[in-house]
């Protein structure tokens, strides 16, 4: 079988061997717990416990309010002592939190389950996700749930999941599908029975070969194929994803759904099988926590865990050495200002960066080497959007497709002159959407 | 703890504008030493002359006019200089060439903003000009090897043979063999395809180079050529002849290529690699000058923004051509 890929892309150097034959630990549970109220997309969800409140493990303390927000439940079993406010690295702004402090050993509560999902009807399992508060935890976060109500008039052709996992250093999904192998199949098949698929895929990059057999092999008998992917950066992007496995574009504008596909992450596909099967709500997932620590590796840990508390579990290297701390991988993560903070569902790596691994950078003008069309995975000219971003002709770069970035960094990446391409463009998007919400 | 919050992507390419440059002047390195072998060591003084010159000029404007104190050299400077020289006869002298750069320089680079904001090639700028000001030195190519057999110094390109007496002429004179090796009057660098290829091989296996442009330029000049040698072989020459007589392959690989004045999508350079390819083939079969490479390059310098306007990649999820609104 042809390995499977898209235009474009780089090659950043890969740094998966510090954790890519760990397996999974449990991380000790945290005396406090940070649950944000926007722990997704869309509006933040209401609080429904105040302090004082005792509450179980798995229990509802926030409710889902708009129509792409998430239900969100205590990760410890406690007392409430409040509601913070904290930076909140996945929207940029200061959110509130609802904090926990952990009073007992962990006892649960659990949302309706049962091990025979056949069971429910296909609504009542989409209510089951809606319950236990599940989101992309690829790092999108967007509820789940709003993914499965397909509706009425669309088909879904491809069911995609997606073990791509194309960010330097992160290897939780790798692990994932090599140790919970038969309950992501599990979790794949509940999907399965929820949208009806013509064809279901699951694509993993050729760097996991271990992944791959394990899942070609439990998946024999299965209508479930294995697509084997190029080890390229952004991979594991939904639009290259479904490109490279199916050969169609989601329109630009458009979902996943308006070509025919949806896509969830295997990370996702576990959650989902946790709460129909186990009746658990997302409470906690897998993590890698990688670079600059003595302990690389992957663990189990509990939403909401300040990441001070997951650093202490693994140990820095000396202080001296760490440049930056950041929520996810090297590509796309989000710096964090401090270790103080809370983390959240879409957490799929905390990444150590010391400065022997981050290169002076010297900016040089723009050369016009191409370099950055080159790598653009949506065909993009990453220099041109620069030039009309920096003198403000947003209508232009609207033209030319700037709300269609993805944000993957393969430009700024590749660029020998050191220019920050898609820093500018987050910049102008969020302008020029602020602009459109103005005009209404 | 401190902690920096630059901004993702947090790993960068360890590629860097000054090692590009590095690198187009070490894939350079196979051409100076066949021009030197071939040309003597005024044709390696001329080279240096021109590239030292070319890069203090530039450092100087940078640190002093612009005031940028802390600037790096990034060596794009030294490829004009260089690229200049090698495009240079024999006789001109050194102050020529000091015009030659100073107009590179100054005129075609520095006036538009420096690096990466110029239109024209600056080399061929600085070319262009000195054989308009220097008409007689600029066309006066030495025999090779003349320093070791003084009876014979300057002798007809194998280009301007063709031009006056016709393709027999060329072949009693010159092998391809010769011509492939560059045993043959011309420009200093351009002579030796041979070495040329080497260095741009160079270029490919490093990713340096905008590859689709000498596809395109090459294979244009080499369609057209055939068109006309079915039509006239004695008068227009044969397809290999084009290809190795004269400067198409320094031109090429190496002027055309350019990343500064040349398109960036791959069906923008496909199309600046044929404008130029035929550009050429007009100039070399109706122009009254005999070489059209380097005219041929600057004009299509200046339709790159149109190019890049007209040819952009396609992007995902839209049809082609369509255009998009807000």
């Amino acid at each position: 079988m042809p390995i499977l890929t898209f235009k474009g892309g780089v090659h950043p150097p890969e740094k998966k061997h510090f954790t890519k034959d760990k397996p999974f630990e449990k991380l000790p549970l945290p005396d406090f717990v940070y649950l944000f109220t926007t722990n997704h997309l869309g509006a933040p969800a209401k609080p429904i416990v105040k302090e004082g409140d005792q509450v179980k493990t798995g229990q509802l303390v926030a409710e889902a309010t708009g129509s792409i927000s998430a239900n969100i439940h205590s990760s410890v079993t406690g007392e409430v002592v409040g509601i913070e406010s904290f930076i909140n690295a996945s929207t940029g702004r200061k959110d509130n939190a609802i904090v926990i402090k952990r009073s007992s050993e962990d006892v649960w509560e659990y949302i309706e389950h049962d091990e025979n999902f056949k069971r429910f009807s296909k609504e009542e399992l989409i209510n089951i996700v809606k319950k236990a508060g599940i989101v992309g935890l690829g790092g999108a976060m967007f509820p789940s749930h709003v993914k499965l109500s397909v509706p009425e008039n669309k088909k879904i052709e491809y069911l995609i999941i997606n073990g791509a996992e194309c960010e330097p250093y992160i290897t939780v999904d790798d692990m994932m599908m090599r140790t919970y192998t038969e309950e992501i199949i599990k979790g794949i098949k509940i999907i399965e029975y929820i949208v009806n698929p013509q064809k279901i895929y699951l694509g993993i990059e050729g760097n996991k070969p271990e992944a791959i057999k394990i899942m070609k092999n439990a998946l024999k008998n299965e209508n479930i194929e294995v697509a084997v992917l190029k080890t390229k950066y952004p991979q594991g992007a939904e639009k290259q994803l479904i490109k490279a496995i199916t050969k169609r574009e989601v329109p630009s504008g458009g979902l996943p759904i308006d070509a025919g596909a949806l896509v969830f992450n295997v990370s996702t596909t576990y959650a989902i099988y946790d709460a129909v099967i186990n009746g658990k709500p997302l409470v906690e997932r897998g993590i890698t926590l990688s670079g600059g620590v003595k302990k690389p590796g992957n663990y189990w840990f509990r939403i909401g865990t300040k990441v001070s508390d997951l650093l202490n579990q693994v140990e820095l290297v000396e202080e001296e050495k760490i440049d930056r701390i950041i929520y996810g991988g090297p590509m796309m993560g989000i710096p964090l200002p401090n270790v103080d903070l809370p983390t959240f569902k879409g957490n799929n790596a905390i990444t150590i960066l010391t400065k022997e691994e981050l290169p002076q950078k010297h900016e040089y003008p723009c050369i016009r080497c191409a370099s950055c069309v080159k790598a653009c995975p949506i065909g993009l000219q990453p220099y041109y959007l620069k030039k009309l971003a920096d003198s403000r002709k947003n209508d232009i770069a609207q033209e030319n497709g700037i709300m269609d970035c993805i944000e993957c960094g393969a430009c700024s990446y590749i660029c020998p002159s050191n220019i920050e391409l898609v820093k500018t463009f987050k910049t102008t998007k969020k302008v020029i959407k602020a602009i459109q919400r103005r005009r209404g | 703890m401190k902690l920096s919050t630059e901004a993702a992507p947090h790993f960068r390419t360890t590629n860097t504008t000054r090692k590009i440059m590095i690198d187009v002047l070490i894939s350079l390195i196979p051409a100076v030493i066949a021009s030197t072998w071939i040309f003597g060591f005024r044709a390696l003084f001329i080279m240096l002359f021109s590239m030292v010159f070319a890069e203090m000029l530039d450092f100087s404007i940078v640190r002093f006019l612009r005031k940028q104190k802390d600037h790096i050299p990034d060596f794009s400077a030294s490829v004009t200089g260089l690229l200049l020289g090698m495009n240079l006869s024999l006789a001109v002298n050194w102050w020529q060439i000091m015009l030659g750069v100073i107009v590179a320089i100054i005129l075609a680079k520095q006036v538009f903003g420096g690096l990466g904001q110029n239109f024209f090639n600056p080399a061929l700028v600085g070319r262009a000009f000195m054989l308009i000001s220097f008409p007689t030195a600029m066309t006066t190519w030495y025999v090779p090897f003349y320093y070791q057999n003084p009876d014979i110094i300057t002798s007809a390109s194998p280009l301007g043979i063709i031009t006056q007496e016709g393709m027999n002429t060329v072949l009693q004179n010159y092998t391809y063999w010769d011509m492939f090796i560059g045993r043959i009057p011309g420009s200093i660098g351009e002579v030796s395809a041979l070495a040329l290829i080497v260095g741009f091989i160079y270029l490919v296996a490093k990713s340096r180079i905008k590859l689709m442009i000498p596809v395109s330029y090459i294979g244009t000049v080499l369609i057209f050529s055939s068109i006309f040698y079915m039509v006239d072989p004695t008068k227009f020459g044969t397809p290999l002849f084009h290809l190795l007589a004269g400067g198409l392959i320094l031109g090429a690989l190496f002027m055309a290529t350019d990343m500064v004045t040349s398109p960036m999508s791959i069906k923008g350079q496909f199309v600046f690699g044929m404008g130029a390819g035929i550009l050429t083939m007009i100039i070399r079969f109706f122009g009254s000058y005999p070489e059209g490479v380097s005219f041929s390059i600057l004009i299509m310098n200046a339709f790159v923004p149109l190019i890049d306007d007209w040819l952009k990649p396609k992007i995902y999820g839209t049809t082609e051509g369509e255009i998009k609104h807000a």
